[in-house]
């Protein structure tokens, strides 16, 4: 009977649809705008080497997860890219880092005005000792500016891309350590969306908050891409599955794999990556 | 007993926004494709039952959308699983979802079956054949798939068990065509190899009742937490409200 005939038709429909339909939701790395190149990174602390020449590219208003076991560089990936490893002794970096094209590392550019495009978020929410509003207003006044309506517009405007403003509209003059974890861990991010940052880099942002918190910061991330290119490190893989567009597994120093993140959690291309994910001994 | 919290509200309480559309998307694509099977099967029982060839011929081609609707349903289902780690009524609906797709798919490919038998059947043949039964009969089963696809959209358990107990009647239909469709062909043995094909549709449309029933039985599952598959109606219908007295 024709009953193959038709399965044959079948699946020929099914697979162009297929491929129609996985075209618009499915990400593609060679379509994206890259808004950091790393190129062969490599990093020592002393004689130990933390990163193994990791080469990546990070798409602009997308989130890039990076995951991985305790050690294996990612933290360490993420600080390079405002270069937070300065600060540390002994600390030695080859390769590059673009963003925008420009090589961070360039004798021309300015670290402060680097970290201004660059924003910082830290695993413990670590605002200032002064009020709501003067947490957020202080990059601006670092800039030099003094004008009061600039200010309150900046400092609204901040605390709703923070998702924060409707919870402290009413107390700005209050001290910032009045506000819960999650609170306050929603104000560092305003204080630094205040600054019009290019790219955001979270290390662990959630993982000192309770899960309702911890949905809150996912959603604001959610919200967040569509001005900021975000990077951000984890511990939780069901976090990097739920918020980030992107992942990249690190492990001892190297990248394993980086793919679109349902790729990635669905069918990683090596087995060390599903061992990781899937919680296995590789 | 536990709330009836399964409302319209459920696709509007996750802080994620994101989360609350994809698992609506689900819901309304999966409603989507049901409606498509219906139409299929609507089409199929109508191009046996007045010989409309180009019609049956239109079924037969037709069955690649439902394929494509469950593949793509499907990978929107893995999608949710992977990147939202769904729990209780939200896994639920999910694991509901991927089941009845597999039921709507095969109900589609048993339309399809009816079609192409409608394609085979000569006038004579149907002139012979107790049309008017399968008529009723596919109408019958075609009710079913609409209810439970109902029950679906409203997530509506007890609307659910009603349905599933149209099951009974489909049964004894089926029961009551066969024997007249062999009492036809004990006595013009010549007619067995057509009349055959008039049998396969009337087990078609059994199974699609069954089917139809299994829908059901998900939507009871996904509103109540309860599984009821191979057990009494009466069971389904004390878990179905809640009712354990």
């Amino acid at each position: 009977m024709s009953d193959t005939e038709t399965r044959d038709t079948a699946t020929h429909a099914v697979s162009s649809n297929r491929g129609r339909n996985g075209g618009q939701r499915q990400l593609n790395i060679r379509d994206e705008d890259i808004c950091v190149e790393i190129d062969q990174l490599k990093l020592w602390y002393g004689d130990d080497q933390a990163l193994k020449g990791i080469d990546l590219q990070i798409p602009r208003n997308r989130v890039t997860a990076f995951i991985g076991p305790s050690g294996c560089g990612k933290s360490t990936l993420l600080r390079c890219m405002n270069r937070m490893n300065d600060l540390i002794d002994n600390c030695r970096i080859e390769g590059a880092i673009r963003i925008d094209g420009q090589d961070i590392h360039d004798r021309s550019v300015d670290i402060p005005e680097l970290r201004r495009r660059v924003g910082m978020v830290f695993q413990k929410p670590n605002p200032f000792p002064k009020s709501i509003y003067e947490n957020v207003a202080y990059g601006l006044r670092l800039q030099g500016v003094k004008k009061r309506r600039i200010l309150d517009e900046v400092v609204e405007k901040s605390l709703r891309q923070a998702a924060l403003w409707d919870e402290v509209k009413d107390r700005l003059s209050e001290n910032a350590f009045g506000l819960s974890g999650g609170q306050q861990q929603r104000l560092v991010i305003a204080r630094a969306v205040a600054i019009e940052p290019e790219v955001l880099l979270l290390d662990e942002p959630a993982s000192a908050l309770d899960p309702l918190a911890t949905l809150k910061i996912e959603e604001l991330i959610f919200e967040l891409k569509k001005h900021y290119t975000i990077a951000i490190v984890t511990h939780n893989m069901q976090q990097a599955a739920r918020v980030s567009d992107y992942t990249a597994y690190l492990y001892l120093g190297e990248l394993m794999e980086f793919n679109d993140t349902d790729t990635l959690f669905t069918n990683p291309s090596k087995k060390a990556t599903e061992d990781y994910i899937t919680g296995r001994h590789g | 007993m536990t709330d009836d919290s399964i409302d319209e509200n459920f696709f509007k309480q996750h802080i994620s926004h994101q989360f609350n559309e994809e698992l609506e998307e689900i819901h309304s694509r999966v409603l989507a494709m049901g409606g498509l099977v219906e139409q299929q099967l609507t089409d199929a029982v109508t191009a046996m039952v007045n010989g409309d060839k180009e019609l049956a011929q239109t079924v037969v081609t037709s069955d690649y959308k439902v394929n494509s609707m469950e593949v793509e349903l499907d990978e929107e289902c893995t999608h949710v699983l992977v990147r939202r780690q769904p729990t209780a009524s939200d896994l639920r609906l999910v694991m509901a979802v991927v089941k009845t797709i597999t039921d709507l798919e095969r109900i589609g490919d048993e339309a399809e079956r009816i079609g192409r038998m409608a394609l085979h059947l000569l006038d004579d043949d149907r002139a012979v054949a107790p049309m008017k039964e399968m008529g009723a009969f596919g109408n019958h089963v075609r009710d079913m798939l609409r209810g439970s696809l109902d029950a679906v959209a409203r997530m509506d358990a007890e609307a659910a068990v009603r349905v599933a107990q149209q099951d009974i009647q489909a049964d004894s239909q089926y029961e009551a065509l066969l024997q007249r469709l062999m009492d036809q062909m004990m006595k013009t043995p010549d007619s067995i190899p057509r009349v055959m094909d008039i049998v396969w549709s009337a087990r078609s449309m059994e199974r699609i009742g069954d089917r139809a029933r299994n829908i059901c039985e998900y939507v009871v599952y996904f509103v109540r937490g309860k599984d009821v598959r191979h057990t009494s109606f009466d069971e389904m219908a004390r878990e179905a409200t809640g009712d354990r007295g």
